[in-house]
């Protein structure tokens, strides 16, 4: 990654520099609403009208509906999730939480008392959890960067299979996931038709739904909903990089294969980093997947984090139970995120972006 | 690298373009891998939308027996059955207000927000924006049991019920399509030239006429995205709509449970739902898909 060059640069060559030569020298996407307006901040200098800064509470104004609303919807329900997880708030104080036990860290300790089952059973969902994110990220993450890759230069049907792509990105979550459900029936399913009937691959028509298999109906089902996204966001990416860099390339002798290596990839890296990251973050989180696949209990082999979390809460209506573990997972995705962010910086230079 | 420019060197200087060289000719292997890869990952996408129209298309016996490719009998039943196995026009009806209201209002609130993170400097604007990015990264479970009870003990000690209303849900739907529509607005607005409205505002607009008049007309295809987008994740969200609603507020994305009854699990109906269900927002998106792509994009590569 280089810094993009900065406008005095460009004092020299008269009018606009070639948008071309600032491209070249920058991996950095120009961070423009799709268009590109400002060609990397090269516009020529014009006589500017002041900044508009701190015109008095102007800005404040403007924001204020929106804190209202982060305030009553975000702010709020935190602050008093956080004082629920210090409550023993069971169902007998649903109606009135403010006579609930203070009860400490007692909750946060069940919660981590990995012998116990109220522990054990977190304990294990959070293992489910990280093996399903690793798999269905890195899947989604690998299906989308090389089909995208394949589709960057130009055939017959290449925009048709663009759009066909988008087709699971832009399906309601629960139609799609309905659809999955009833392909992993046992007993009127294709998956089972295809693989027993058709293929003869397995002995007998197997359970996908309840069982080890639900693992794995899981995690299918999970990068057919999320790898359309990392398609479009490393197409985005490879919209800019360059068409010079690959002639040059060419020019030298390099073959397809080695300008994916040599340019394309490393070309990925800065989208790359926040990809990874909002795909963790959607796919740890996971609610809808495994709700409308196995109903309000997912399978031992399937329970996510956030289903074992919603259904520990609504079905023993312990809320300072399931406050605590909320709190918990928060915790933790803080921390990977914040060890993430070091991580992936630490291999930059800055950038002005 | 024989560039004779005053402009810094680069590795990749272009050459002078004199010659036009056709791009590398794709050797046979990567012909090959992306016929095979690209074959393969179409079936996959597409597989599951076969078995969606086609089976809506089957009447009750054939989606109950063995799984056929191919339906035996063809019958349009299922699409005129969904209406009163359950009161999906009831539902579709929630979910239309619902969505709608939760994502207007949302755009609505973000396009002031966005246009002062994007054209002033004040106090806080950092914390302001990363609050907002945060917030999305936040499990919705965490909202969820907080807002829940907010809403029992307002409604048990004022009368005022939104636990299990509309404007209820549509509330708890804010907590992720506000933090979003402002996040995305402030990508489109920053790709406006700020020479644009501030040439108005030396003509004598005043701060909001210049919003109005230069930078959300100049945003428009944005703005139409990003409620669609905000319309479409409300639309197909199931956690806050499993608890918040009841039976007459229930939306799509809950009520569709209802074609598994107990004697029998209606699968042609279940599919046919699920493709009328899912017309408004595809068509949306196939209409819009070059803006949505763009803003999408923008906002995560920045």
């Amino acid at each position: 990654m280089t810094s993009h060059p900065s406008p005095d640069h460009h004092s020299l060559t008269r009018g606009p520099a070639s948008p071309v030569l600032l491209e070249a020298t920058s991996q950095v996407p120009p961070a423009a609403g799709g268009d590109v307006l400002k060609s990397g901040g090269a516009r020529p200098r014009v006589p500017r009208i002041p900044d508009r800064i701190r015109r008095g509470g102007l800005p404040y104004l403007l924001l204020l509906p929106a804190l209202v609303l982060e305030l009553l919807i975000h702010i709020v329900p935190m602050a008093i999730g956080i004082v629920m997880s210090f409550r023993g708030l069971t169902q007998f104080f649903i109606r009135n939480w403010g006579q609930a036990p203070w009860t400490g860290l007692h909750n946060f300790k069940v919660a981590v008392d990995f012998n116990a089952p109220i522990g054990k059973a977190l304990l294990h969902s959070f293992y489910v959890t990280c093996g399903f994110t690793v798999l269905a990220v890195g899947l989604s993450w690998l299906i989308g960067t090389g089909v995208a890759i394949l589709l960057q230069e130009n055939f017959r049907g290449r925009g048709l299979l663009r759009t066909v792509f988008l087709i699971p990105y832009a399906l309601p979550a629960y139609a799609a996931i309905i659809t999955w459900a009833f392909m992993f029936q046992r007993d009127n399913g294709l998956v089972n038709h295809v693989l027993h009937d058709q293929l003869g691959i397995t002995a007998k028509p197997s359970f996908w739904l309840i069982g080890d298999n639900s693992f794995y109906a899981l995690v299918i089902v999970a990068i057919w909903k999320s790898w359309p996204f990392a398609f479009l966001m490393v197409m985005a990416a490879l919209q800019n990089i360059p068409r010079e860099l690959y002639e040059a390339a060419s020019i030298d002798g390099a073959g397809m294969w080695q300008q994916i290596r040599k340019i394309t990839l490393p070309s990925l890296r800065s989208v790359n980093q926040v990809l990874v990251l909002v795909l963790f973050l959607w796919t740890f989180n996971d609610f809808n997947t495994p709700y409308v696949l196995f109903g309000r209990s997912a399978p031992e082999a399937a329970d996510l984090v956030s289903i074992h979390i919603y259904q520990s809460s609504f079905d023993t209506w312990n809320f300072g139970s399931g406050s605590a573990m909320s709190v918990l997972l928060l915790l933790f995705l803080l921390l990977v995120t914040a060890v993430y962010l070091i991580f992936t910086s630490r291999g930059r230079k800055s950038t002005d972006v | 690298m024989s560039s004779t420019s005053t402009a810094p060197r680069s590795p990749a200087a272009p050459r002078p373009a004199t010659v036009h060289r056709s791009p590398t000719a794709p050797p046979r292997s990567f012909l090959w891998t992306r016929r095979v890869v690209l074959t393969l990952v179409s079936l996959f996408t597409l597989v599951p939308v076969y078995v969606m129209i086609s089976s809506s298309l089957k009447p009750l016996g054939d989606v109950s027996g063995k799984f056929s490719w191919i339906p035996t009998s063809f019958t349009i039943r299922p699409y005129i059955d969904i209406w009163s196995t359950i009161p999906l026009a009831r539902y579709f009806l929630n979910s239309l207000i619902v969505a709608g209201t939760a994502s207007v209002c949302s755009v609505v609130v973000a396009i002031f927000a966005a246009y002062a993170v994007s054209r002033y400097r004040f106090r806080g604007k950092r914390v302001f924006t990363v609050t907002v990015l945060s917030t999305q990264m936040f499990p919705g479970i965490l909202f969820l049991l907080p807002l829940f009870l907010i809403f029992v003990n307002i409604g048990n000690s004022t009368g005022v019920n939104l636990y299990g209303s509309r404007g209820g849900l549509i509330l708890t739907y804010l907590t992720f399509s506000l933090p979003f529509s402002i996040w995305m607005l402030i990508g489109y607005f920053d790709s406006i030239p700020k020479d644009l409205d501030e040439a108005a505002m030396v003509d004598g607009c005043g701060p909001l006429g210049a919003l109005f008049r230069i930078v959300v007309p100049a945003a428009i295809p944005g703005i139409v995205a990003v409620t669609l987008y905000a319309f479409m994740t409300a639309w197909g969200e199931v956690l806050f709509a499993s608890v918040m609603t009841n039976d007459t507020t229930r939306t799509l994305a809950v009520g569709l449970q209802g074609y598994s009854t107990q004697n029998d699990v209606y699968w042609n109906q279940i599919m046919a739902a699920s493709l009328v269900v899912s017309v408004p927002v595809v068509a949306g998106f196939l209409l819009l898909q070059r803006y949505l792509v763009a803003g999408l994009t923008a906002g995560a590569v920045k």
